[in-house]
């Protein structure tokens, strides 16, 4: 059996959780208050997302760098190979919001998108 | 010299937004004037995500929350200009402008928006002995250089202080991969949001010192290390807890405060507490015609609050500029037991819409206490909050009736307190 404690961030509050993963793969949450307490708690420890933001380089533009994320979340043990795959990434000038900058991001269904407009210098 | 119904000063997500909804609301004769060559401030370098939830039912992040107001702004070809530096305003709304095109600018106008937002608490406030080597700068500037301009302000870092600007940019450095070792923070919580704690210090490992601060800086020409130290509950160091922590970096995080010289020199009055104007209820500052939103008001949590806020702003000074006569006697708001301030700060009845919205941070963390308000000495709300922390600002809404029902009031007083 795993033992596990994650802070829930679903209020202020900020609940200390519990979770005990059990042999047959079940899991228990305890120290929750509410029942997203321990939605949330079983969520962190089976499928952990994150939603990523960068920068990346942009040649010819009004400003050097544009903003991006990822166009939804990826697992949480991906971004560090995520941030390493938009290491080298340099993007030309014009960008819009939206564009794809990476496609399908270290082999997931989830691109790489700019976040803000860069016009042509 | 230029006559204008609606001066707007700062085109942050409060300039914008008084904007939009001045527009919106029946007024055409606008102008926005901003000190920076961009629409949307401090929004552009915050590029996570998370803003938006309340104004746009989605997860934006600031550049893009920012687009979405520029992109009316430039429809409606409502005026701004760039580059563009206000250096005075006088308490009859005369605006003296400066920019390089046009020189002097001298604008007369109907009514002003202060909406200059905040700026970082600086290394000088805080007497941490040491030389003044390069390397240590405030948290929104480091934003600014990693965002922005695309430089890594160094690799080892230590964060004094964790207000949220801190929290996301330690997570941002460690992306692009310095390494930071530790955030201390002073009081014994932090003030920044849960989920900020969770999703860029303990994703990350990093780990988060409560009640530690820094002593001492060391190094002459760049910073090579600081002295961290526990604190007591007076928050004096406590002898003996001294850590040499090596570091290339030092950032901080230690707090915001609302940028009011101009408003000082048009004479508005300021509240010590908040360090932003004193309004009533229609965001009028103690000078007729000069209203103030956003963080120039009081530091917010929230971009969606101080969009919300700057809609109501400008609504008001419409209805200031059609001279709608109040004179009714205005009701003085009181932070009692527990609350550290309240915006607004008085209320006329005249000016509250279907229900009067009152914001409000209290002064500690308390768990399992009751926010009530008096309406003079009758307790007219009474509501249980689980917890209440400092860092997240909280709020009350007084229906209109309840004035009706208490037309003799005299004051309005908020507290937090037991049963």
């Amino acid at each position: 059996m795993e033992k596990r404690q994650v802070t829930c961030i679903n209020c202020p509050l900020g609940c200390t959780l519990d979770v005990e993963i059990h042999s047959d793969d079940s899991i228990s949450v305890t120290g929750f208050q509410c029942a997203r307490g321990e939605d949330y708690a079983k969520k962190e420890v089976l499928n952990p997302t994150r939603t990523i933001t960068s920068t990346v380089p942009v040649l010819n533009g009004d400003v050097p760098m544009v903003s991006v994320k990822t166009s939804g979340d990826i697992p949480k043990k991906s971004i560090k190979s995520c941030m390493l795959a938009l290491k080298d990434v340099v993007v030309e000038a014009p960008i819009y919001i939206g564009d794809i900058i990476v496609e399908h991001i270290c082999g997931t269904d989830i691109n790489i998108v700019a976040t803000k407009e860069v016009k042509k210098k | 010299m230029i006559y204008k119904d609606i001066v707007i000063i700062g085109a942050g997500p409060a300039g914008l937004a008084a904007a939009l909804s001045a527009y919106e609301n029946g007024a055409t004769d606008i102008l926005i004037l901003e000190r920076e060559n961009y629409l949307g401030g401090i929004l552009n370098q915050c590029i996570h995500n998370g803003f938006g939830l309340h104004t746009f039912k989605e997860e934006l992040t600031g550049p893009e929350y920012a687009l979405r107001y520029i992109q009316k702004i430039e429809e409606l070809k409502i005026e701004y200009r760039l580059n563009t530096m206000v250096i005075d305003i006088s308490n009859t709304k005369k605006i003296i402008a400066i920019n390089e095109t046009d020189g002097v600018i001298i604008i007369q106008a109907k009514a002003v928006i202060l909406a200059m937002g905040c700026r970082e608490r600086p290394r000088g406030a805080l007497n941490i002995p040491g030389f003044r080597p390069s390397g240590i700068y405030s948290a929104g500037t480091a934003q600014k250089y990693v965002n922005i301009d695309g430089y890594l302000p160094g690799r080892n870092i230590v964060i004094l202080g964790s207000g949220d600007i801190g929290l996301i940019m330690a997570r941002r450095l460690t992306l692009e991969g310095s390494h930071v070792k530790m955030v201390c923070e002073i009081m014994p919580y932090s003030g920044g949001l849960k989920r900020n704690i969770v999703q860029c210090l303990d994703d990350y490992e990093i780990p988060l010192k409560l009640s530690h601060t820094v002593t001492k800086i060391h190094g002459k020409e760049r910073i090579e290390g600081v002295t961290i130290a526990k604190v007591d509950a007076a928050m004096k160091t406590i002898s003996g807890t001294e850590e040499y922590v090596s570091c290339d970096t030092l950032l901080l995080s230690v707090g915001l405060i609302p940028e009011n010289e101009l408003s000082r020199k048009a004479g508005v009055k300021i509240n010590p507490t908040t360090q932003g104007p004193f309004v009533s209820n229609s965001l009028e500052t103690t000078i007729p015609g000069i209203f103030a939103c956003g963080n120039v008001l009081h530091v917010h949590d929230l971009v969606d609050f101080v969009s919300e806020e700057a809609v109501l702003a400008a609504k008001y000074a419409i209805k200031h500029i059609k001279g709608i006569q109040k004179n009714e006697k205005s009701i003085p708001v009181y932070a009692r037991d527990g609350i550290r301030y309240t915006v607004p700060s008085s209320i006329e009845v005249c000016e509250v819409m279907k229900m009067q919205l009152i914001r409000f941070r209290v002064s500690n963390v308390y768990e399992n206490q009751y926010i009530s308000v008096y309406f003079d000495f009758e307790r007219v709300y009474h509501k249980l909050k689980r917890i209440l922390t400092p860092g997240e600002m909280e709020q009350v809404i007084l229906p209109k009736n309840w004035f009706d029902k208490y037309p003799a009031v005299s004051s309005i007083n908020i507290a937090v307190e037991g049963e």
